[in-house]
């Protein structure tokens, strides 16, 4: 039996779209999460819904108007093409601009709830030690807050290498530059190339189950925090 | 060395306010005293910066923490905190917790160091191991080693020794006069507790209803007919300060000197000279307008005079009385006994007290 050849492009542009849009997520959802865990202003519900429109929208609302924004007329792909010269739309920068709202939620309510786990007083202990709040976040807090990151890490990564609608929408189906294993899968499927979209979408399904599995080993080792 | 402390704050809840002005010189300990809800944490929070009261002022000795459109954030304040729990980091070991505060002190304004804290506090077998691994006694040892080690202006507890029972509460005290008696950081300590207080004191602040009661040195302030609300029943009473004068190995009492008159409590086992002191409830005290003419069993009968009448307790059968033995005592009798003796201010008055309740050695 032949073994079906597979192209690689797709499987390396997923990692890298999923690398770069958790690396960048955590960096904007720690501040969003920090802020709900600890407000007591009254548009926190507001944010808290924002943040949870990605779980239950359809992704091609989300998608259509994504392609809207990221547009050469649209209110961000605009004014980037107008600065930079590219288009936003059916670019891997808008892919990964797309993926971070996608992913969003996956990764700021881990980080939430274990912020509000870890609660308040750590960071009084470390400012009382004489830590600047930015420094008790670094040395305490996140620390502390690491089952979160985790948590927050491993989903964000693997809910977007899932991704099928916002990307299809946003980013077309480009070989080498928006072409993710979930549209491969897709493409082989249609010119009926089972035995391709098999070995991609069992890959994606091991690969799904097995960080899963870690997380939850991983969680159930790190001792529990106690104060 | 003592430093001056001022602090005024004024803070308003909706069920709570606190309302204070004090002007204390802050040395060795100072106890700030009262019944739970009195205000003493929320003063501490005010103290380290963790709470900002809308208009406050705060200066110990020149430094100026917090007034009109200044407020200097916690972390510069030179002020270390030890709470009910110790907070210790889990992620970090002892040696971790205890250098976490020491790291971010400037090297010039660093007066103590590892080793000495460690020693003086008896924690050098438990630098590798982390804070799970501890009992709540070494905890909290690691926790006062901590601030500590920031070598603040004032550290501040808030009730560090309530969460422990009485075996570990007598483990640590030592500790913390050890702390008085070798570094020279004033300490604001916050309890509820008399034995605390009477272990370690100097200088103490009665908190009611987020108001200054009182304050002042623990002799003076404690026999204060006024008190009742503040300190509770069953620790309200005087507390004075004595000399060892003899043992009797014969009756098993030790006899102590206080203003010429004399006080014999169980045999303590203290050098002859050695200042004690001592805490008579109100409610061990009787009253007589004369010497006894029989034998009587009570052991301890002070010649006093009658100074003040405080007010009826709410249960409006007994009455507080401020005697004048050199040093004002505490009586609490009742109404009644007060209408029988028909006292007059001024009047001599044999005061019968049936129990010593503490009896704490001070170091002088």
């Amino acid at each position: 039996m032949d073994i079906p050849s597979i192209d690689s492009g797709p499987i390396w542009l997923s990692l890298q779209l999923a690398g770069v849009t958790v690396g960048l997520l955590l960096v904007f959802a720690t501040p969003v999460a920090w802020w709900l865990a600890h407000t007591r202003s009254r548009f926190r519900v507001v944010v808290e819904a924002v943040v949870a429109l990605p779980l239950v929208l359809p992704p091609t609302v989300l998608g259509f108007y994504l392609l809207i924004l990221l547009g050469p007329n649209g209110w961000v792909g605009g004014p980037v093409q107008a600065l930079t010269g590219s288009v936003l739309s059916f670019s891997f920068t808008g892919l990964v601009f797309a993926s971070m709202l996608y992913s969003l939620p996956f990764v700021v309510q881990p980080l939430h709830s274990a912020f509000e786990s870890v609660g308040k007083i750590p960071m009084e202990t470390a400012q009382s030690l004489g830590a600047s709040r930015l420094d008790a976040f670094f040395t305490v807090i996140s620390p502390l807050a690491r089952r979160g990151y985790l948590t927050a890490i491993v989903l964000g990564f693997a809910h977007t290498l899932g991704e099928f609608g916002v990307v299809l929408m946003v980013g077309g189906n480009i070989p080498g530059k928006t072409k993710v294993i979930s549209i491969e899968i897709y493409d082989r499927v249609e010119v009926m190339e089972y035995a391709q979209a098999h070995i991609l979408s069992a890959g994606l399904l091991l690969f799904s189950f097995f960080v899963l599995v870690m997380v939850y080993t991983v969680n159930r080792r790190l001792p529990v925090q106690v104060t | 060395m003592t430093h001056l402390l001022e602090a005024k704050f004024k803070i308003t809840y909706p069920e709570f306010s606190l309302d204070v002005d004090l002007n204390l010189p802050a040395k060795g300990v100072t106890v700030v005293f009262g019944p739970s809800g009195s205000g003493k944490s929320t003063l501490l929070r005010c103290l380290s910066g963790l709470e900002r009261a809308p208009s406050g002022f705060l200066k110990l000795d020149d430094q100026v923490w917090q007034d009109e459109g200044i407020f200097i954030p916690i972390h510069q304040r030179k002020i270390g905190s030890v709470f009910q729990e110790s907070r210790l980091f889990p992620h970090l070991n002892i040696q971790g917790n205890l250098l976490y505060g020491y790291q971010r002190t400037p090297l010039v304004e660093r007066n103590l160091h590892l080793d000495e804290v460690v020693q003086v506090l008896g924690l050098g077998s438990l630098l590798k191991r982390y804070p799970e691994k501890l009992s709540g006694g070494e905890r909290q040892r690691v926790a006062i080693g901590r601030a500590l080690l920031t070598s603040p202006n004032l550290l501040l507890m808030d009730e560090p020794l309530a969460s422990l029972d009485m075996q570990r509460k007598a483990e640590i005290i030592p500790f913390i006069k050890k702390i008085k008696d070798e570094f020279e950081t004033p300490i604001i300590y916050v309890t509820h507790s008399m034995n605390e207080v009477l272990q370690l004191v100097e200088t103490m602040v009665i908190l009611n209803s987020g108001k200054v009661v009182n304050w002042g040195p623990v002799e003076e302030v404690f026999s204060d007919v006024q008190l009742r609300d503040a300190v509770g029943d069953g620790q309200l009473g005087a507390v004075l300060e004595t000399t060892v004068s003899e043992h009797d190995d014969k009756f098993g009492l030790t006899r102590l000197d206080f203003m010429g008159q004399v006080l014999s409590v169980p045999k303590q086992n203290i050098p002859m000279g050695k200042k004690l002191r001592v805490h008579i409830h109100s409610k061990d005290v009787s009253l007589a307008t004369a010497a006894p003419v029989g034998a009587t069993s009570v052991l301890n009968i002070l010649k006093a005079k009658v100074g003040k009448i405080g007010a009826i307790d709410p249960n409006g059968y007994s009455v507080d009385i401020e005697l004048d033995a050199g040093r004002p005592i505490l009586a609490t009798i009742t109404r009644k006994s007060l209408s029988n003796l028909n006292l007059q201010i001024g009047q001599p008055i044999f005061a019968h007290i049936k129990a010593i309740k503490m009896v704490h050695e001070m170091d002088t």
